[in-house]
């Protein structure tokens, strides 16, 4: 197994009374791509949000246990949400631009962050729509709205958005799931090439997805994380029937 | 047996509904038709840029305009910043359930329902004998200059009685930025601070807009609150500064109908005076309306 990017020990969390995630445990490896899979509501999103800390917009959210990236708990009392936000990007299911031009919905991210510099804008305007595997389809209409991007160009402009900031690691929560299967296509193709530099968690309710881009799988069911290992031997060999079931269609 | 009832009933719901239609439109089109062939004799742009001559019997509204448009405007500038910054906090800080937010909103709607009249006493008794005598006694040694009704405090009266539609309005276009944009900014490290300043006011300047015309119009046509407060039977000059009495339209069609030396003379007057007042109050409603469905379009 690779390196260890996110580790998470014990984390339970409860949306008033009701108990969303319980005692989740799990490694995930860096400068890979790691699928969460289970039936609708069953926490995967949740999950995903304790690891850039969304939830905490959520005033009835409780959370015990510890989220450490890198080493350090993000749960810890010093530390800054904001920074651990630039360090840990974010891609939403549904595509959200800004009603700003492309090029400011890119540059949105470095502004807040105090780079004014035309130049340096520019550049990693550039650098993060090339990323993004967009910029030869915008590069002559940078100054147009982003709204008059197709869905799936959206899509893709709001992963450039968040590369922007130069973070470590990307949460996806299911970013392509309003998508026709040509831009799915795309973003599969780009989270391939994404996994080069960064740490990706997705949430995925495509089993096919999941196999496909993928390299290690996290079965969620009911809150609890039933079983984490390798995409191929979830797929191909899973040790709890439960998993099995899901994976083969038989509920869920 | 059932069926023929249930017949009757629809029929006779779509009975009084319609009619409850024609009554109002009805009542618009006579004030309407009314006020403009009373007033149709006197209304031209002469009428509209005079000042009144002997003894308001003749000549134009001018000054009333003018003082009109004078207080809208400052009570804009005190209602719209002090109503944002109000909803600002009602709904990106202010717990939705806390007592503190219940309690402003509950003083808000207080304020909605307060009678205009009770205004006008509270500015004559908040911003003219205590704050403005106030001020003349601490900075100008009892010289009467603050202390007395102008268009400042009439103005700031206004906002007062305006401040409820400001605040509902900004609020509601906020609340109308979507949740998914303030989690982009959010995620990309973005302050709650920066979040708001970027996203949910340039996204709710539509919003902002609608609630000051909407309340311009509402304090066009105010008068209760005025009497106490800086309106002017008649004056020979325009306010030059903020501590002048000044003439208003509302006030100028009530003094015309009821202490005139010749009422029924005037009438034509009156009626292009009111006929003015609704021009002007129904514009901004209708900008207001058309703004408030553009924004709700765009949302869509």
């Amino acid at each position: 197994m690779k390196e260890i990017k996110i580790k998470i020990k014990d984390l339970t969390l409860h949306y008033g009374q009701k108990l969303a995630l319980n005692n989740i445990c799990l490694e995930i490896p860096d400068r890979r791509v790691t699928a969460l899979i289970g039936p609708s509501g069953c926490g995967k999103s949740t999950f995903l949000r304790t690891l850039n800390r969304m939830n905490d917009l959520i005033p009835s959210a409780r959370i015990s246990g510890e989220v450490l990236i890198d080493e350090l708990n993000i749960y810890d009392r010093n530390i800054d949400v904001v920074n651990l936000r630039k360090r840990v990007g974010m891609v939403f299911q549904k595509s959200n631009p800004f009603s700003k031009s492309i090029y400011e919905n890119v540059a949105y991210g470095p502004r807040i962050n105090g780079i004014n510099e035309r130049k340096v804008l520019d550049e990693i305007v550039e650098t993060s729509l090339k990323r993004a595997a967009i910029w030869n389809e915008v590069k002559d209409r940078l100054r147009d709205s982003a709204l008059g991007l197709s869905g799936g160009q959206q899509q893709r402009l709001c992963i450039a958005r968040t590369l922007s900031v130069n973070p470590d690691v990307i949460l996806m929560d299911e970013p392509a799931s309003a998508l026709d299967p040509l831009s799915t296509s795309k973003i599969e193709e780009l989270i391939h090439q994404l996994k080069e530099q960064y740490t990706i968690v997705i949430v995925t309710h495509n089993m096919q997805q999941a196999a496909r881009v993928s390299d290690y799988t996290a079965f969620f069911y009911l809150g609890e994380l039933i079983e984490f290992g390798k995409t191929k031997t979830i797929f191909t060999n899973p040790t709890i029937k439960q998993t099995e079931d899901y994976i083969t269609g038989r509920f869920g | 047996m059932m069926k023929t009832f249930t017949k009757i009933k629809g029929a006779l719901i779509i009975g009084i509904t319609g009619l409850s239609v024609m009554v109002i439109l009805g009542i618009i089109a006579i004030i309407l038709v009314v006020v403009i062939i009373g007033g149709k004799s006197q209304f031209s742009w002469e009428f509209l840029t005079s000042f009144p001559q002997d003894g308001m019997t003749k000549g134009g509204i001018f000054p009333a305009i003018y003082g009109t448009v004078l207080l809208v405007l400052i009570m804009s500038v005190a209602a719209v910043p002090f109503g944002t910054i109000t909803a600002l906090y009602l709904t990106e800080y202010a717990k939705e359930n806390s007592w503190i937010a219940k309690t402003i909103r509950f003083a808000i709607r207080t304020l909605a329902v307060v009678p205009s009249i009770i205004f006008g006493l509270f500015g004559l008794g908040f911003f003219i004998k205590f704050v403005g005598a106030g001020m003349d006694n601490a900075f100008l040694g009892g010289r009467l200059v603050w202390g007395q009704p102008n268009i400042l405090w009439a103005s700031l009266t206004m906002s007062l009685l305006t401040l409820p539609v400001v605040i509902v309005s900004v609020e509601e276009s906020m609340k109308t930025v979507p949740r998914e944009l303030r989690e982009a900014s959010l995620a990309l490290g973005a302050t709650k601070w920066q979040t708001i300043r970027k996203v949910v006011l340039p996204g709710s300047v539509s919003g902002i807009l609608t609630g000051s015309i909407l309340a311009v119009g509402r304090g066009a046509g105010e008068v209760a609150p005025l009497l106490f407060t800086g309106a002017a039977y008649y004056l020979a000059t325009l306010p030059s500064t903020l501590h002048d009495q000044f003439m208003v339209l509302g006030y100028h069609i009530y003094i015309m109908s009821t202490q005139s030396a010749n009422v029924d003379q005037t009438l034509p007057i009156q009626f292009a005076t009111t006929l003015v007042l609704l021009l002007l109050t129904f514009i901004l409603n209708l900008i207001g309306v058309v703004l408030r469905s553009q924004i709700r379009r765009k949302q869509k």
